[in-house]
């Protein structure tokens, strides 16, 4: 479907909508809902539209907060001029010096806490990483330029992990000590959805400079190992149901971690088992066979501004949020991905730094949903569109087969966002094209969507040993807050005991602001939203399955259940808008045997 | 700065008033070479509570390691607060504050804060010598303000001075490093932040060449 010629339309909708009136919306949008004619955003701002008929693809932007070097509109690009680049397979390597159970400084390593279970965990395999500065093309018609990634890929080599095999991975700080501009060279790495000891975890408070390296102990067991048996099926010990797929490691340096990010320090971790075994052709009678190898996906969604010189520009001086206005997935602006006529699994995750998306093909295909944040889901569900706050993830599958070859199909985003604090709750049609898929060959298909997935682990609130009460706010004089404090990485504002279940209640007390807020080391299930229970159907269908990250639209109040398992040492739990995270809304919460 | 603000604020009489703010405490020439991002600084005059004259990008900014707050001396819920927190760092900033580090208290309320307010609310609020309390032309301020992050996309609360009064803005001028966090941060952590702009003190590690 082209876009070339299209007006914009809004689909108006209330000023402020909660998360069941979003919900609401996506299900009715591509439907005709009322429309404007005149373009008019629920402020009463015109939009300023350009939908890329001059090739420009922008967004409508009303980026009244870039005063700093972030252009309201970056130079224009022909879209679809180059493919999507999909980062190696990182491959194992051999370490010197050794990796050690306490750090090894005089080796070079920054100082952590010794490895927790280091020997019953011992890991199998390791990997070399180096956070490191290097030419990246953004787009052809920019110039090539430095940007940071790792081992020379931003986003970085994927990672591909076994439940049952620990590993390890060494980030090197290779970083310009001297660097000058937005982003800072002392960095921490954290795995975003791990079931990680606290000294991997990637603690915001405890990066690392130049010169240095950190080993990261990743054990890859299942949450509930302590406490389930060894499951039959897949020979795992474990609650199985707890089984986490699609992760990603990025840079969580406090007060930094939305410039690290935006300079590129992401990356795809996959997990797999004998089920979702990374084998379309498993032989495994109880193996998923989804979608695998080439055709099993990431894709990590970023807004990027960039200057008159078309060099990266960001506002570090933004504390509400930045918004840019070109689209890039796996670190390139609108690209295309020529595919066959089969099965897809693409895995979505929202990279930030602040932008929600809503996501459509423009052939108005349904996606068949099977995941949230990285967990499979207990069936697959079918959605018109997708819905992704920051960090948040789904996976999706998209079967081509339906199309002629030639057929192009766009990955649109109609979410309307005019600031960092959050979406307007218009619904724009058709959105921009973030993504082209090309329709151009013939392939087999042995891969299947089995008709049940993983169940979900069940919830018993009576095991809820405490309920914690957590209000995101921004206090009258312009700071973020967590119940009315700002972060102090020193300060401990929870202590849980390991082993146990807690119902935390995350209610935003802003009119206007959405938070996604993410709790470290643990999946949580959403057991209430704004009053209404999870056993009477009360959560939407988004939020029904584990999740990490839970986006609190303004005023919702939304209540989880999380154990906190196998791992002791300090966590925390922040606003993943990333611009609010480095203005201190984030708690730390430790973890004590 | 140009000819005619200079003019308006009646200041070509006394140009060397400038001269003392342009080197550290180390004689290295802060004026000499200008960041990465001067341009996008202002170079308004403001003055001190000294009602010395300073100019923001020139005197105040390049090449430094700046820490900047906004309060009014009028805002009493909240600012005696916040204030004795900043005087809490600059303590543990020990006394680095106006040489390597810079302290600057804008206030929001120009017309009321003249350098004889600002001069008793900097001794009130126990400021030690070298953190700056500065005052100047109202709409030069608000400029000011915008160009640091401090403000509202709603129109309303962006008039709202105590909207502005709860986040310090630091940096590395120098590097173009800049940050933020709340006022009401445990002093302690605001200092480290501010020695973690030191550069190359606390930046160890291998550099670009």
């Amino acid at each position: 479907m082209s876009n070339n010629d299209q007006k914009a339309k809004t689909e108006k909708s209330k000023r402020t909508l909660n998360r069941r009136e979003l919900l609401k919306l996506g299900a009715m949008a591509g439907s005709a809902a009322i429309v404007t004619s005149k373009g008019f955003h629920a402020s009463g701002q015109r939009l300023r539209i350009n939908y890329g008929g001059g090739g420009s693809g922008s967004f409508p932007l009303c980026n009244d907060r870039c005063y700093s070097n972030c252009p309201t509109i970056s130079p224009p690009v022909t879209p679809f001029m180059a493919a999507l680049a999909i980062p190696p397979v990182a491959q194992p390597s051999q370490l010197t010096p050794a990796p050690t159970l306490a750090a090894n400084t005089a080796g070079g390593e920054a100082p952590r806490a010794n490895h927790q279970r280091w020997t019953e965990f011992l890991p199998a395999v390791y990997y070399d990483f180096h956070a490191q500065e290097f030419n990246h093309s953004f787009h052809p018609q920019y110039p090539s330029q430095p940007v940071w990634g790792y081992n020379g890929y931003a986003p970085g080599p994927v990672i591909k992990a076994r439940y049952g095999t620990p590993i390890l991975v060494r980030v090197h700080n290779d970083l310009p000590a001297n660097h000058i501009g937005f982003g800072d060279p002392r960095i921490v790495t954290h795995l975003h959805g791990g079931h990680t000891a606290s000294e991997s975890d990637g603690f915001a408070g405890e990066f690392y400079s130049s010169g240095l390296f950190k080993d990261h102990h990743y054990p890859n067991i299942l949450a509930g190992y302590d406490t389930f048996g060894v499951d039959p099926i897949t020979g795992l010990r474990g609650d199985t149901r707890e089984t986490e797929g699609f992760l990603f490691y990025h840079d969580h340096r406090v007060d930094f971690t939305a410039a690290n990010n935006y300079k590129g320090l992401q990356g795809f971790y996959l997990m797999f088992d004998p089920l979702d075994s990374d084998n379309e052709n498993d032989p495994n009678p109880a193996a998923f066979r989804l979608p695998s190898g080439q055709y099993d996906i990431p894709m990590i969604f970023n807004d990027k501004s960039f200057g008159s010189n078309k060099i990266l520009a960001f506002d570090d001086f933004n504390l509400d949020g930045f918004i840019g206005d070109q689209f890039l997935v796996n670190g390139a602006i609108q690209p295309y991905l020529q595919v066959a006529r089969r099965k897809y699994r693409f895995r979505l995750v929202n990279g930030g730094p602040s932008r929600f998306y809503q996501f459509f093909l423009s052939s108005g295909q349904n996606f068949t949903r099977i995941s949230s944040d990285g967990n499979l889901l207990p069936a697959p569900i079918t959605q018109q569109s997708v819905t992704l706050g920051v960090a948040e993830r789904v996976d999706v599958i998209v079967d081509f087969s339906q199309y002629p070859i030639g057929t192009q199909v766009y990955l649109q985003n109609r979410m309307e966002q005019c600031n960092g604090r959050g979406p307007t709750g218009n619904t724009i049609s058709p959105g921009v094209n973030v993504l082209r898929f090309d329709v151009t060959s013939n392939a087999a298909d042995p891969s299947r969507v089995p008709a049940t997935l993983r169940p979900l682990p069940s919830v018993d609130t009576s095991q809820a040993v405490t309920t914690r009460y957590w209000k995101f706010d921004n206090s009258r004089n312009g700071q973020w807050t967590v119940n009315d404090r700002v972060f102090d990485i020193n300060r401990v504002d929870a202590t849980v005991r390991k082993g146990t279940a807690e119902i935390w209640d995350l209610k935003n007390e802003g009119r206007d602001w959405s938070h996604p807020i993410h709790i470290h080391l643990e999946s949580f299930q959403v057991i209430s939203v704004n009053g209404n229970y999870w056993n009477s159907g009360g959560v939407p269908q988004d939020d029904t399955g584990r999740k990490d990250v839970i986006t609190l639209g303004p005023r919702d109040e939304v209540q989880v259940f999380i154990r906190f398992r196998e791992w002791t040492g300090k966590y925390v739990m922040h606003c993943h808008n990333q611009i609010h995270e480095d203005h201190a809304m984030m708690i730390r919460y430790d973890v004590v045997p | 700065m140009n000819r005619r603000d200079m003019l308006t604020e009646g200041l070509l009489a006394t140009p060397l008033a400038f001269a003392a703010l342009s080197q550290d405490a180390q004689g290295r020439a802060t004026g000499s070479v200008r960041g990465p991002r001067a341009d996008y600084f202002p170079n308004f005059i403001l003055r001190t509570q000294d009602n010395k004259p300073v100019r923001f990008y020139d005197d105040l900014v390049q090449g430094k390691i700046v820490i900047f707050n906004f309060f009014y001396a009028r805002c009493e819920e909240t600012c005696p607060a916040t204030m004795a927190n900043l005087a809490r760092v600059q303590e543990l900033l020990g006394g680095r504050v106006g040489f390597d580090y810079h302290m600057y208290s804008i206030t929001l309320d120009p017309r009321h804060d003249s350098p004889r307010v600002l001069k008793d609310y900097a001794r009130m609020h126990g400021a030690k010598p070298g953190w700056l309390f500065l005052t100047g032309k109202h709409d030069e301020i608000d400029v000011l303000r915008h160009k640091l992050g401090y403000s509202d996309p709603d129109a309303v609360r962006d008039k709202d001075k105590a909207r502005h009064i709860g986040v310090i803005r630091y940096g590395n001028e120098a590097m173009d490093r800049w940050a933020a966090c709340p006022v009401e941060m445990n002093p302690q952590r605001i200092a480290e932040s501010i020695h973690w702009m030191d550069f190359p003190k606390t930046w160890p590690g291998k550099t670009r060449t």
